[in-house]
């Protein structure tokens, strides 16, 4: 017997209705039923980050919330921060500065930069360091991520 | 698909609430879902039945009640680390809550899912204690109060039955000047503490008037340091005093596991106890110790 629920969820601007199982995390949902699988799940409970995604604007950890939950709510995924071709300035600083190798952790390094530069105009390099601490990368190394999330901080605060 | 099967349910109103939590036996509460969903992704719970709180607007918020601040259950930890009242009244949660995980689990995470999950070496938990904070819970009898104190039961276990559900947290403020310090060593930022010690600090000259110390992760559940307390009570908190309640913070008994003995959680007992305490005496006013 299985538990389901029709949710009506808005993900990347456009709104989907769909029936889901009420035990299915917001990560499965965005992977296996939008076909989203920009969304990377590691760990799968909490620690590694790279399932973060935007719920209403706040960075969440896919993973922890339940698709049920995401009823009503806005998301943004991975795939809906580029402007068309144009990158997003924290995609493009991870571009130009060698930040990403494998790629496993991008996505949720850079959808938790996002926010977290939005909230943190004129983050510091240390203010990035903690923003990132929940996110775990284990090729790259962090110089070169933090060293695109400091360009990203800066060029977004000088734009706004 | 990572959990077990469960009936979700996610009441709208209190009464919603009551009416599921009288007719369903083996349920879960879900607050931020922080820690039970991943206690549901790797099947170490297995609930029939997941009560969802997130649609009851009335679990969340902080008042400001002159000598009390109340904070609804399902208050988020991001809501509390951008509070005014709290940053006024309660200043000490805010230095703790840059230590709950990362701004991605406080997003979602509250208050109320801290002090039920009460791992040991959670930072809310040991605050309300710290400043004999008063719980109200919902149960199948109605409302009742809790002290902060008869709330750990054992290791994870507060005192809270099957179908209780906790509303409220009525924390008492300190009155006047006073200083506060709240440190916390964990191998990487956002990780569990191994050792966090937290310190309220009221003087009176160079005299302590009054002195609150609690320590999270040392132990099975959060205590507080009232030996100490006791012994600084009307002292002085010079060098020979702090040096004397750091040793009495180290002799008390502590955790062993795979990672970490009790000897080095012992040390560190000691030392995060010393420097919350240096800290709410710089804040208090006081001269430095020597």
């Amino acid at each position: 017997m299985s538990d389901t629920r029709e949710i009506s969820v808005t993900v990347n601007g456009e709104t989907h209705k769909d029936t889901v199982e009420t035990r299915m995390h917001l990560g499965d949902f965005l992977r296996l039923q939008l076909r989203l699988t920009g969304t990377h799940l590691g760990c799968e409970h909490g620690v590694c980050g790279a399932c973060t995604v935007l719920v209403d604007g706040e960075a969440v950890r896919s993973c922890l919330m339940l698709a049920v939950q995401a009823d009503g709510k806005d998301v943004t995924t991975i795939e809906g921060i580029a402007n068309g071709e144009e990158l997003h300035p924290v995609q493009r600083a991870f571009r130009e500065n060698h930040a990403l190798q494998c790629g496993f952790c991008t996505p949720g390094m850079i959808i938790s930069l996002i926010a977290f530069i939005k909230e943190n105009p004129g983050a510091t390099e240390s203010d990035i360091r903690t923003a990132i601490s929940g996110n775990l990368c284990r090729c790259t190394g962090y110089q070169s991520i933090v060293a695109a999330g400091v360009q990203a901080a800066s060029e977004m605060s000088g734009a706004s | 698909m990572k959990p077990a099967p469960f009936i979700y349910h996610n009441p709208g109103s209190m009464d919603e609430l009551a009416a599921i939590m009288g007719s369903v036996e083996d349920v879960k509460v879900l607050a931020g879902g922080q820690s039970l969903v991943p206690m549901l992704n790797m099947r170490y719970a297995q609930p029939e039945h997941i009560v969802d709180l997130n649609r009851i607007t009335d679990l969340s918020g902080i008042e400001d009640n002159g000598d009390r601040v109340a904070i609804g259950a399902m208050t988020r930890q991001s809501a509390l680390i951008k509070s005014d009242v709290i940053a006024a009244k309660l200043p000490i949660m805010i230095d703790a809550l840059q230590w709950v995980g990362h701004f991605q689990t406080r997003a979602r995470g509250t208050i109320g899912g801290s002090l039920c999950h009460l791992d040991p070496s959670a930072e809310l938990p040991s605050i309300c204690l710290l400043y004999d904070a008063n719980l109200t819970v919902h149960g199948p009898d109605g409302e009742r109060q809790i002290p902060m104190t008869e709330w750990p039961l054992a290791y994870m276990m507060p005192n809270l039955g099957e179908k209780d559900v906790l509303v409220k947290i009525e924390i008492p403020v300190w009155s006047g000047d006073y200083g506060y310090g709240f440190q916390e060593y964990a191998r990487r930022h956002g990780d569990f503490a191994i050792v966090a010690a937290g310190a309220l600090l009221k003087l009176k000259g160079d005299i302590v008037e009054k002195v609150a110390i609690v320590l999270a992760g040392a132990q099975q559940v959060p205590y507080r340091l009232s030996e100490a307390e006791d012994y600084l009570a009307g002292k002085p908190l010079d060098a020979n005093n702090l040096s004397h309640v750091s040793d009495i913070a180290q002799q008390q008994e502590a955790m062993s596991d795979a990672y970490i003995e009790s000897d080095y959680r012992k040390r560190l007992a000691g030392v995060m106890t010393r420097r919350a305490l240096e800290a709410a005496i710089e804040r208090a006013g006081g001269a430095k110790p020597s």
